[in-house]
């Protein structure tokens, strides 16, 4: 898949995913929205994962610790024929097994997630586990940036650079955003590329919305004896214009009308890439 | 620590230890440590994590002959468990040990998503737990974990009496593909079962029958319940003894049966009485309609009082002379 079909890929997940949200009357809108790039590109080009795979001991695993952001995760999985698309209008549904934030129930899910700070742990331990089968796979999380402030980050930080994970990828979704305000105000965590390189990490930092940067980085193998820390430098909301780098979008779930005007923005940006020459 | 540890048994009760023909055995720390390496010598999937506690748990010799089956995490408890949460996703049986007191508070979270929830084959073993710290304090106690662990769903919880029961709940550990928890102290332990003894998970174990009173006891208060009942035997009560040593899923009949047969019933446990066997055996009793003079024998919800766990153990009455003061004072009851 291009970079162009990518993104087009993208503009049809990001429309489903509002859909869902609207559908649900729940969800984290702002931060499933900042994520949705990185995990199209995982899913669609790093992963070595797919429906046919997923028992498969040595396949890559992808824990996403930001579990809030549950729903760009299901419109991913769903696009990628893990489950029914109509699957996605049950979530939050009363007796649904599409719960609001990541479970093992759900085909491809990896992990129960939700509370921050645990995916990187948990990583640490099926990375380890490759390790120790002399297996080749890779283990990948996705943490928010809010979400360094959890104390078990660091615990896990620490091991991962102790162990030389360097078959472990942490990618952060930087933001900058979190539920109360901006992240330096709540609990200012920069510079995040100097702690990690501190802790025994290999770095690199990427438009968290460009393609080939992400690839590059995702794909590339660490340095030899590493762990891997990809820093995504993302926009909350990105792709609508009223939601962008807007905190209520947190959370926030669009009114009927809010959501028309998303997907006519979301429509505007798909003919335009349609109209690009290849 | 400083001065002789007092014994955890008086002369007199020692005394009846000989006369009921017990023999004691180790600590059952050290029957964890040589069952978990018998079992990971045989199956090399078995992965054992520690933090900064293999000395602890006696788990030196096991580092030492399988170095690439134990993962040392230093401490930090919360990474310990999120990474024994890990390793059982990607097929490893294995073993998070650490003091139950750090494991069973500090990594609260991770045991209830990352292995509960996700419904990961992992076993948590809660080592020196109780008050087997003694006098370090409550910071080192454990009067906590069966109560909270008891409010997750999802995990086994087993708290053996003996080199027995400890034996067979690693065992049965290391078959399980649910999560696990095992929890005992560092002291040496009385040999309570026979040679041909059966051990099942979930179900309690019947050590002395009688019928004017009976102990359902978990752990290592067992042994002090069997003394009292060898004690009481000698002023005409007829006590029974129970061993249950799976605290979750309970079992439910051996409680019942104890609540109908006989005259009253205590509780012994070294946890704190709030949330513990106690509470979960009255609320068998008491959901079933079954009416029996009651106690709970445990720590009460107060700051412990400072000392050896043999010194905890008799001023809260978990002996076998306070056990038997305790029977008699609920027999008497109109």
């Amino acid at each position: 898949m291009n970079d162009r079909e990518l993104a087009l890929k993208a503009v049809a997940l990001r429309k489903r995913m509002l859909q869902l949200i609207f559908n649900a009357g729940a969800g984290h809108t702002g931060g499933g929205l900042s994520c949705l790039d990185i995990l199209n590109v995982l899913y669609n080009r790093v992963l070595h994962i797919s429906p046919e795979t997923i028992a498969d001991p040595h396949r890559d695993h992808y824990v996403q610790s930001k579990g809030h952001c549950v729903e760009a995760l299901y419109t991913v999985l769903a696009d990628r024929g893990y489950f029914p698309d109509a699957d996605l209008d049950t979530v939050g549904h009363y007796q649904s097994k599409y719960v609001g934030h990541p479970t093992r129930k759900i085909p491809g899910i990896e992990m129960n997630t939700g509370a921050l700070g645990h995916g990187l742990p948990i990583c640490l331990g099926m990375a380890l586990a490759a390790k120790m089968d002399g297996a080749s796979h890779r283990v990948f999380t996705l943490l928010g940036d809010g979400e360094l402030a959890e104390g078990s980050n660091w615990e896990a930080a620490m091991a991962a650079a102790h162990y030389k994970l360097d078959n472990l990828v942490a990618i952060l979704d930087h933001n900058t955003l979190q539920i109360t305000g901006h992240t330096r105000d709540v609990m200012s965590n920069e510079p995040i590329d100097e702690k990690f390189r501190a802790f025994g990490w290999a770095v690199r930092v990427v438009n968290g919305h460009n393609y080939a940067e992400l690839t590059r980085a995702l794909s590339d193998p660490s340095e030899p004896g590493k762990p891997l820390f990809v820093i995504a430098n993302t926009v909350k909301g990105k792709g609508v214009s009223f939601m962008e780098n807007v905190g209520k979008w947190h959370h926030g779930v669009p009114t009927e009308q809010e959501l028309g005007q998303a997907l006519a923005g979301l429509d505007v940006f798909e003919a335009e890439l349609e109209e690009t020459v290849v | 620590m400083s001065g002789p540890s007092p014994s955890m048994f008086t002369p007199a009760a020692q005394d009846m230890a000989g006369k009921l023909g017990l023999k004691k055995g180790r600590a059952n720390l050290e029957e964890f440590a040589d069952t978990l390496q018998a079992l990971a010598e045989a199956d090399r999937n078995i992965v054992i994590v520690t933090s900064d506690s293999r000395g602890s748990g006696k788990l030196a010799p096991f580092g030492k002959a399988l170095p690439a089956q134990i993962v040392e995490v230093g401490i930090a408890e919360q990474n310990l468990v999120g990474i024994t949460a890990g390793l059982a996703a990607c097929g490893k049986k294995s073993f998070g040990v650490s003091p139950s007191c750090f494991l069973t508070a500090r990594s609260l979270e991770q045991i209830k998503n990352d292995i509960c929830y996700s419904n990961v084959p992992a076993t948590l073993i809660g080592i020196s737990s109780g008050v087997s710290y003694g006098a370090l304090g409550s910071t080192h106690h454990s009067l906590h974990d069966l109560a909270v662990l008891r409010a997750i769903n999802n995990i086994t919880i087993v708290v053996p009496a003996d080199n027995f029961e400890t034996r067979e709940a690693i065992r049965a550990a290391a078959r399980a593909t649910r999560p696990f928890f095992v929890r005992f102290g560092k002291a040496a332990m009385y040999h309570l079962h026979p040679q041909d003894a059966k051990f099942e998970v979930g179900k309690a174990i019947t050590l002395r029958e009688g019928h004017d009173v009976a102990f359902i006891a978990t752990g290592e208060t067992v042994i002090h319940a069997l003394l009292a009942a060898g004690h009481l035997a000698h002023q005409g009560v007829s006590a029974r003894v129970v061993s249950l040593h799976t605290v979750k899923p309970l079992d439910t009949e051996a409680i019942l049966r104890a609540g109908r047969e006989c005259r009253a019933l205590i509780t012994v446990e070294e946890h704190m009485v709030n949330g513990g066997l106690g509470e979960a055996c009255a609320s068998t009793l008491l959901q079933a309609g079954v009416s029996v003079p009651f106690h709970i024998a445990g720590i009460p919800d107060e700051d412990t009082i400072t000392g050896a766990q043999a010194d905890i153990f008799r001023h809260y009455g978990i002996s076998m002379e306070g056990l038997g003061e305790q029977a008699m004072r609920l027999l008497k009851k109109p």
